[in-house]
């Protein structure tokens, strides 16, 4: 076997200085900003998530008073959903592949990707500034009239800060849809493109169609508060259950926003440790376009029970039993993928096949949530936080996981340490497990969700939640130390570790600024094992 | 593989692109996304305007009654006219004429200061007659609660969309510096183009804007 | 892609029938028309919108996929109105308990 050598010239060192990372316009470079800003934050969340737990442990209040409580949950989500989950997969690993995976030098428009990053610092600077400056207390959900009217903790900096994290979003979006759409190297026809880029795509239609809406509501909601309009608010004639509506026309998409990348590195993962093409490619790649067009119809299922019409409510019903389909295909054709396939364990199929345990789950419990009855009798218990967990940390965190460790090669030029990122992926499934599974059972018993205090039968099942949460944080603590490790001291990669088919790994690791040495000529389909072609490695 | 092509590159030409017509394509295609977010912005207001309008049809005429007619159809004449210097504007670059180009921006932002200046004053007036929603605002008692709601749409879509026309003013004095010296030409006029799509929306949303806001049951004695 | 640059007196056509379509939008507004004043207005009012789309924003010598964008976002805007409208239509019908 050849030595495997650095390549002289890559875009880690094309450039030293904080300078030159700070007013990069390469996409690998902002990627890894990116990577910095989510991590940060994650850890962050994650705090919150320590803090609620510890609460929780108890039933009596005992940690925290209830007003306190209700500030770590809202921050906790806040700062997950907007400053890690919707971001991570695409700023991070998206931004890093499209251009590559489809053999382009870079995205459309690399400045306005760097001022998609510096957008995303400024708005968490605001949300981290009313965080320190006494948090915020509504939930991630902003809920009128609270929010505007009665509502003491910090609003309107938590609120700015979301909406302007929401245009990194949109800018982001916005440059994938362009990028893919205009910019594909010669030969490199839709279908031809690995799966991720298509999940991403329709993650880009998500974040350009959704997140205005967002914004307009998060900014109504701040004018209200400071200028009393009244918009949302019954005692000056508005309608608090019109803010709902806008709100989850976005916030139910934008669950997708977190979960389709996710599928989208599934999709790759399981091609290439089962070394065979997705089984069904164009249904997956049709099914992702599905996923997000139907996600925009359903966002009336987070409103059963908050007083619109009971007509509304079963049409959204009916849709939300819909939106399953599309993502049970995929689970069926990742299955029909490993079938006969030649499976290889590595960290990132252990993560593969997390994801699609956990978040068949997760969507199961979704399909119970969609039918009015059964949601009616748990909502705002602890069944709904079990099932978005299931999604979004069962789902989504082993997606990126997974991805993360798929290309850290390609990304880093590095290979880390196989046993203990092994070791990691089983605390962390093991962890999540034990976390959410009680969370099930005890919101279906009725303990209610955003509570600081609980009535003692509840005890055991939340002791073993705390439990689990520990070592899940355990589990997220070692692959930080060890991917940092093999920055330095981890061996070489070379261009294609795993023996993976696609544009990623025909170039170096890492690869140079430019990307290719020179632009490809794609002649072969995706996932094209088994069959050796010039150009790339079968 | 291809070989790199060893040409001589455009000076307007980006090194991520292979050529100014895919440049031009990504450029128009990314303003018409950004138009797209802009739609369902603007959008989500509408929405919220047509609820309130229907469930408090009394009070939103009579509230639409207090805003002035003639400056707002005057307005809505000066947004159209600055539609048509900025399509003319666009047209200018496509045939290279750089001071036909320079002359029709700036009679693009002359017109959108125009609409500026009478919002200006309108405001002004609502200011006067205290119909500003908030601690000073005053109205008839039976239609006092909903006819703050009106103003309360008035102002924040008047609003937003005044700041739209801000941000267009400052797009069109970049535009203006780039064909003064000599960027824009005529292989290379798309940012003319596409800032005029952004301009054209504005006039847009204030297409809709105006009836919608002032023109609500005017019919009534 | 070829660029379609249109004639100056398309534009000034266009120009007019917006002129015209403002004044009829006033005057119509003075007349009791009932319920078909709101139905009027905001159909001049598409058609205006539209007209500046086609010509003064080219769509209509565009591409397609600037089509799909134009159409999408109509579509979309759509949803949101109709799925929200869906629900205040129908709460006088029946409430739950």
């Amino acid at each position: 076997m050849a030595t495997v050598i650095l390549p002289p010239r890559h875009y880690l060192n094309d450039g030293y200085g904080i300078a030159s990372w700070l007013f990069t316009r390469d996409h690998k470079r902002i990627a890894l900003l990116y990577l910095a800003g989510v991590t940060f934050f994650f850890f962050i969340g994650g705090a919150f998530a320590v803090l609620i737990r510890l609460e929780l442990a108890t039933p009596a209040g005992d940690l925290v008073s209830d007003e306190t409580y209700n500030k770590l949950f809202t921050m906790h989500g806040v700062m997950m959903v907007f400053f890690f989950l919707i971001p991570a997969i695409p700023a991070v690993l998206g931004n890093f592949l499209v251009p590559i995976m489809i053999g382009a030098k870079d995205l459309a428009f690399p400045r306005l990707n760097l001022a998609s990053w510096y957008i995303y610092m400024v708005g968490a600077t605001f949300t981290t500034y009313a965080i320190v400056t006494g948090g915020l207390d509504t939930g991630w959900t902003f809920y009128t009239p609270f929010s505007t009217v009665s509502s003491t903790s910090q609003v309107i900096p938590a609120a700015l800060g979301i909406f302007v994290t929401g245009f990194s979003s949109i800018l982001t979006g916005l440059n994938f849809i362009v990028t893919m759409h205009r910019m594909r190297a010669p030969g490199m026809t839709w279908f031809r493109m690995p799966l991720f880029l298509w999940s991403t795509y329709a993650t880009s239609l998500i974040m350009v169609l959704g997140t205005p809406v967002l914004a307009i509501t998060i900014l109504l909601v701040a004018v209200e508060r400071v200028f009393r309009f009244g918009f949302f608010d019954p005692t000056l004639g508005g309608d608090p259950v019109l803010f709902q509506h806008l709100f989850w026309f976005y916030s139910h998409p934008a669950v997708y926003i977190m979960v389709l990348p996710a599928m989208g590195v599934i999709s790759e993962l399981v091609a290439a440790f089962c070394r065979k093409p997705v089984f069904g490619y164009s249904f997956v790649a049709f099914a992702s376009v599905g996923i997000a067009v139907l996600g925009f119809l359903v966002w009336g299922h987070h409103m059963f029970v908050a007083g619109q019409s009971v007509y509304a409510a079963l049409v959204f019903s009916i849709l939300s039993f819909l939106v399953a389909i599309p993502s049970a295909v995929k689970v069926f054709n990742w299955t029909a993928t490993m079938y006969k396939g030649s499976i290889s364990w590595d960290t990132p199929m252990l993560y593969a096949i997390g994801f699609i345990g956990l978040f068949t789950i997760g969507g199961l419990t979704g399909l119970f949530l969609a039918s009015v009855g059964l949601d009616v009798h748990v909502t705002d218990t602890y069944f709904i936080v079990a099932h978005f967990h299931y999604i979004m940390v069962g789902g989504t965190i082993m997606g990126y996981l997974g991805g993360l460790h798929y290309w850290w090669p390609k990304i880093s030029g590095r290979l880390y340490n196989e046993t203990l990122a092994r070791i990691s992926a089983g605390i962390i499934f093991i962890g999540f497990n034990l976390t959410f599974f009680p969370q099930f059972i005890v919101g279906y018993l009725g303990m209610p969700r955003r509570y600081h205090a609980y009535p003692p039968e509840f005890q055991v099942l939340n002791v073993l939640s705390s439990a689990g949460a520990s070592i899940l944080g355990v589990g997220y603590l070692i692959p930080m130390i060890y991917l940092m490790w093999s920055l330095r001291y981890g061996r070489l990669a070379g261009s294609n570790p795993w023996g993976a088919v696609g544009l990623e790994w025909t170039t170096t690791s890492p690869p140079p600024t430019e990307n290719f040495a020179e632009t490809p000529v794609v002649t072969w389909e995706a996932y094209d094992y088994g069959a050796p072609v010039e150009g790339h490695v079968a | 593989m291809l070989p790199e092509a060893h040409h001589a590159h455009h000076p307007a030409l980006a090194h991520q692109f292979d050529s100014l017509g895919q440049q031009k394509e990504a450029a128009t295609l990314g303003m018409w996304v950004f138009l797209l977010t802009e739609v369902l912005f603007f959008g989500g207001m509408f929405l919220t305007y047509a609820i309130y309008r229907a469930w408090y049809p009394a009070a939103f005429a009579v509230a639409s009654h207090e805003l002035d007619v003639t400056l707002g159809t005057i307005n809505t004449v000066v947004l159209i006219t600055s539609s048509l210097t900025m399509a003319l504007a666009v047209h200018a670059a496509q045939l290279g004429q750089r001071k036909l180009v320079l002359w029709f921006l700036v009679a693009t932002m002359v017109l959108g200061l125009a609409f500026l200046g009478i919002k200006s004053v309108e405001y002004y007036h609502k200011f006067e007659e205290h119909h500003v929603p908030g601690p000073g605002f005053q109205f008839e008692r039976e239609y006092f609660r909903h006819a703050q709601l009106f103003f309360s749409l008035y102002f924040i879509m008047t609003g937003l969309h005044a700041l739209h026309m801000v941000i267009g003013i400052g797009i069109m004095l970049v535009m203006f510096w780039w064909t003064w010296r000599g960027t824009i030409t005529r292989d290379y006029y798309s940012p003319i183009e596409i800032s005029g799509l952004y301009w054209h929306f504005v006039d847009i949303v204030w297409i809709f804007l105006f009836p919608l806001l002032y023109l609500i049951g005017r019919h009534g004695p | 892609m070829t660029d379609h640059i249109l004639p100056k007196r398309v534009y000034y056509t266009i120009f007019g029938i917006l002129m015209l379509g403002t004044y009829l939008t006033v005057q119509i507004a003075f007349f009791d028309l009932g319920r078909l004043n709101t139905v009027v207005a905001l159909t001049i009012a598409v058609l205006k919108a539209t007209l500046v789309v086609l010509f003064f924003m080219h769509v209509k010598y565009s591409t397609r996929l600037t089509w799909a964008v134009v159409l999408g976002s109509i579509f979309w805007l759509g949803i949101m109105f109709v799925l929200t409208m869906g629900d205040y239509l129908t709460r006088v019908w029946l409430t739950y308990g």
